[in-house]
């Protein structure tokens, strides 16, 4: 690694010497090369420059809804009704788009659109904040860094699945699957229970055991054998395998992700950001949304639907349970015939006699199927409706020594309704018992799609609309006054080199705008502060030079100072650009939202600011300086 | 702007300011052991809600309001203009601790109608012990791979020269910080995180002259090889810290109140940042008695004797 500075230096710009060029020339190659560069970046940062217009976004909640010109005049027009000025509106594929004046405009118009799209939630509508990138960039793929929460306004959540909870449901199954399993095959066990991730066995006598072993082993091969015995006697300790727990925790993830995108397009947010992070959790980001009441009322509601047969009182009580419904205990059927998973669309409606509010379902294919088969059989029999509610709770727990609240969810279960089936049901149907607000949300979440596992806000951002504007304004500000002092100061400082400098400064702040926004990076006040930085930072590797040139000067001509002073500083910035990126990889890797932003914005900027400065700074200064004698050179 | 190098003898006071240093460092340590960081809202969980009113308010009228209503324990304080509040409330037990940020605006609003939410913010606990842990490990990380980085690059004694530099300039921060008990959040940290870059690169700098110097000059005891070192750099050292410090001041100005810890931060760090890359890296060589045996080329093309 140890080599002579002046060395590498030269090995590095060697190419230049080989073809006896004059002094301090670059070819025309590599201007053209620095400019072209330095034109895509104007092309790709411009994007930038353009304000986005404030617009409302409508897209239709079932396909039987969707938006077309009709839905979108309809809409124009309510809106200037209400004395909305529309700037423009186009449709793209099933969404239409409205732009409007103001973020206040948005406001109102959404109200409008609400209530003038009909009643029966049919559509969404979201506020957006729609870029106004010309069309000749937009072909060019060109488009702005879109705008993090601290800018936009708008809400985060950080959510926890409850794995304990899903694996625990899991278990229980298999518990229940395992007793299945031994009775149908005549093995007597003494009992069976849970122990954490632990499903314990115990056998009246070790041939039992041998037997239910062999059948367990056949049977499910997602457990492990921890132990043949349970406290002296014989027994079997099983657990689930790792890969099996992580396939189902990857399994309850997916679900929930897809169900909360569902959610999210309902409660009218253009462009969530819906993701997984590490293990067990799920980052939410909603842009423009401010009532963070109403989003969690949506997002974690853990509701389902179950439709059960009424049981018969002969039926055998291990497989029926009680449930309170209009005062009375009734006896139902553990087995469900359909759930909420099976509903390909859910509706609210009016009944069109009572006035009262219903739901109507449709079911997919084998659950529509299902029904149909059982309420063949069971004309003149019951029916139950049970409506399932997770919800979460909190209790404290000392643990080592300290006490913490820890949330935990429980379950809630209410028959809604007992109708006798009065003819086979087929896939669609309608049920009634709700409250308007839930039959409203209890549509919207079976057609949003249950979640696999319930989940706890662990962490919730709200960022108000004024405070967004208002960081925008301070962070445009802030870069504006940031550059122009060190503009000023270079210029002031170095004269004719200053110039080059702040040219190539000029260059790396338009560059590292295009990169962040080809990335599709997000924009963020703590980004914004990583821009400023890199402004004042990247003066470096220039002050490094021209300091360099300057001492060579004692020494040296002016051309072969200028020479030896860039290659000898090449070296010093390369190391220090590349410890600096090491940090910026390191804040990279384990910041969340707002480090994130600082970090990408930093590394970039070194990475823009090294070409600046030793490509374009150079070339600069060969423009200027090169190829021709000086007696004197002022820096 | 003359053009004459300086001739400034920093290594013959190379001894008191070691002492200063120690003792600062020392002073932080001992702050942050005592007095320790006021920790904001990202690294303790709790609630933190940002109101602004219409007309000026006085924060005690707002927290017995809030005392009365059953907030108990919490913090409200004037957040840049005096219609701007900051309340915040710890993590509390046996209620649905995500909406108490939402019921302390209810509550609000039934007082003064026209209050608006700026920002609500709810981190649970679990959250913010994570955070605080991860923090740690990657200024951890960080200090490592700088070490591991110049090791290869330069020699043990510039490795750890920097890597007492970066130590001594991340306590300074921190310890001012204590003092002070201004607001240690995410953002303030990530600026830590950035002090270690900036002062990383100062440090860099000067200890690359130092090499180039100890194999060009061949006459000349080590202090004085590092003096003429520091006084050619110095010139580079003092633009670039002036360039950083105007685009922070601006940030400090034009920034607003989210991004001032950040600011301050960062410009404490690159004040300190530039002193230790003169007195505490070449301190340390100094001190590890490095030579310009350590630093000479390897023979050329003979790399096989030159690794023993």
């Amino acid at each position: 690694m140890a080599r002579s500075s002046g060395l590498v230096g030269e090995s590095l710009l060697g190419v230049r010497k080989a073809t006896h060029r004059p002094p301090n020339t670059s070819s025309l190659g590599r201007y053209l090369f620095i400019l072209f560069i330095i034109g895509l970046g104007m092309i790709y940062a411009a994007p930038n420059l353009f304000q986005p217009d404030s617009a409302l976004q409508i897209k239709g909640t079932s396909e039987s809804s969707p938006v077309d010109q009709r839905v979108l005049d309809l809409a124009t027009d309510a809106l200037e009704k209400a004395g909305i000025t529309v700037k423009g509106s186009e449709l793209a594929g099933a969404t239409g788009l409205i732009r409007v004046e103001s973020n206040e405009d948005q406001l109102s118009g959404q109200d409008v659109l609400k209530t003038a799209l009909g009643p029966n939630d049919d559509f969404t509508v979201a506020l957006n904040l729609a870029p106004t990138t010309p069309e000749w960039l937009k072909d060019l793929g060109a488009k702005p860094m879109s705008l993090g929460l601290d800018l936009s306004g708008g809400i985060h959540f950080l959510l926890q699945v409850d794995m304990e909870k899903f694996i625990g449901d899991r278990m229980e199954s298999n518990q229940e699957g395992i007793q299945d399993l031994l009775r149908k095959n005549r093995v007597r066990y003494a009992g069976t229970n849970l122990d954490g991730r632990q499903l314990v066995i115990t056998f009246p006598s070790e041939e039992t055991r041998d037997a239910g072993e062999v059948l367990i082993a056949d049977q499910f091969v997602d457990f492990r054998i921890l132990s043949r015995d349970v406290a002296g006697k014989p027994g079997l300790r099983l657990t689930m395998l790792d890969n099996k727990v992580r396939e189902l925790e990857d399994f309850a993830i997916s679900q929930n992700l897809q169900s909360l995108r569902n959610r999210v397009n309902e409660l009218g947010v253009s462009e969530p950001l819906v993701q997984r992070l590490g293990r067990s959790r799920i980052v939410l980001d909603l842009p423009g949304l401010q009532d963070s009441a109403r989003a969690k009322e949506i997002i974690n509601k853990f509701a389902n639907l179950e439709f059960r047969l009424v049981a018969s009182p002969q039926a055998r009580p291990s497989s029926t349970e009680t449930y309170m419904y209009e005062g009375a205990n009734r006896l139902l059927e553990k087995a469900n015939i359909v759930t909420g998973d099976q509903v390909t669309n859910a509706q609210q409606s009016y009944d069109q006699d009572t006035g009262l509010p219903q739901v109507s379902i449709t079911l997919d294919n084998d659950g529509g199927r299902h029904m149909n088969e059982v309420t063949k059989d069971n004309v003149g029999n019951s029916m139950a409706i049970i409506f399932k509610e997770l919800k979460v709770r909190t209790r404290t727990v000392t643990e080592d020594g300290e006490e913490k609240t820890v949330p935990y969810t429980v379950e809630e279960n209410r028959v809604i309704n007992i109708a006798t089936i009065q003819s086979a049901l087929g896939f669609r149907f309608r049920i009634t018992g709700l409250e308007l607000g839930e039959a409203r949300d209890l549509a919207l979440l079976l057609r949003a799609g249950a979640l696999a596992a319930p989940m706890f806000i662990v962490e919730e951002r709200t960022v108000g609309a004024s405070l967004g504007e208002e960081n925008i304004e301070k962070g445009q500000l802030s870069i504006v006054a940031g550059f122009s002092l060190v503009l000023v100061f270079m210029l002031f400082y170095y004269k004719g080199f200053g110039l080059a400098a702040d040219i190539a400064l000029t260059a790396n702040l338009i560059l590292l705008f295009a990169i962040m926004s080809v990335l599709g990076a997000t924009l963020t006040m703590p980004g914004i502060a990583g821009i400023v930085l890199t402004v004042g930072m990247a003066v470096d590797a220039n002050v490094l030079i021209f300091s360099r040139i300057k001492e060579e000067l004692r020494e040296r001509p002016p051309q072969q100072a200028i020479q030896t002073g860039f290659d000898r500083a090449l070296l010093t910035i390369m190391d220090a650009n590349i410890t600096t990126f090491f940090v910026a990889i390191i804040l990279l890797s384990i910041g969340s939202g707002p480090v994130k932003g600082f970090a990408i914005t930093l590394a970039v900027g070194i990475c823009t600011s090294m070409f600046t400065a030793i490509m374009g700074t150079r070339a600069l200064v060969n423009l200027m300086y090169g190829g021709r004698t000086l007696e004197k050179l002022t820096i | 702007m003359s053009q004459s190098i300086t001739t400034i003898d920093f290594m013959g006071k190379r001894k008191v300011a070691g002492v200063i240093s120690i003792v600062l460092v020392l002073a932080s340590l001992g702050l942050l052991g005592v007095v320790g960081l006021n920790r904001g809202l990202d690294f303790t969980g709790g609630t933190l809600v940002e109101v602004e009113f219409t007309t000026a308010i006085e924060p005690e009228s707002v927290r017995q309001l809030l005392e009365g209503a059953g907030f108990q324990n919490g913090l409200v304080q004037y957040f840049g203009t005096d219609r701007d509040l900051l309340i915040r409330m710890p993590p509390q037990d046996n209620t649905q601790q995500a909406d108490m940020g939402g019921e302390i605006l209810d509550t609000l609003r039934e007082t003064y109608p026209d209050v608006v939410m700026r920002q609500n913010n709810y981190v649970g606990p679990t959250v913010g012990e994570e955070l605080t842990n991860d923090a740690g490990l990657a200024i951890l990380a960080a200090l490592v791979a700088v070490m591991v980085y110049i090791f290869f690059r330069f020699t043990k004694q510039f490795s750890v020269g920097a890597v007492v530099a970066l130590v001594h300039d991340v306590l300074l921060v921190l310890g001012m910080f204590s003092l002070f008990q201004w607001t240690f959040d995410l953002p303030v940290f990530a600026s830590v995180l950035a002090v270690i870059g900036y002062s990383l690169n100062d440090t860099i700098v000067v200890s690359d002259r130092i090499r180039e110097n100890f194999r060009k000059i061949r006459k000349g005891t080590s202090v004085e090889i590092i003096n003429r070192s520091l006084n050619q750099t110095l010139g580079r050292t003092l633009i670039t810290s002036m360039t950083t410090l105007f685009v922070l001041l601006a940030l400090l100005i034009a920034g607003g109140e989210g991004i001032r810890g950040f600011a301050t931060a960062l410009s404490i760090g690159v004040v300190v940042g530039t002193y230790s890359s003169v007195y505490v890296a070449a301190n340390v060589l100094i001190a590890m008695n490095i030579s310009r045996e350590d630093l000479l080329v390897p023979e050329k093309e003979n790399t096989d004797s030159a690794m023993p």
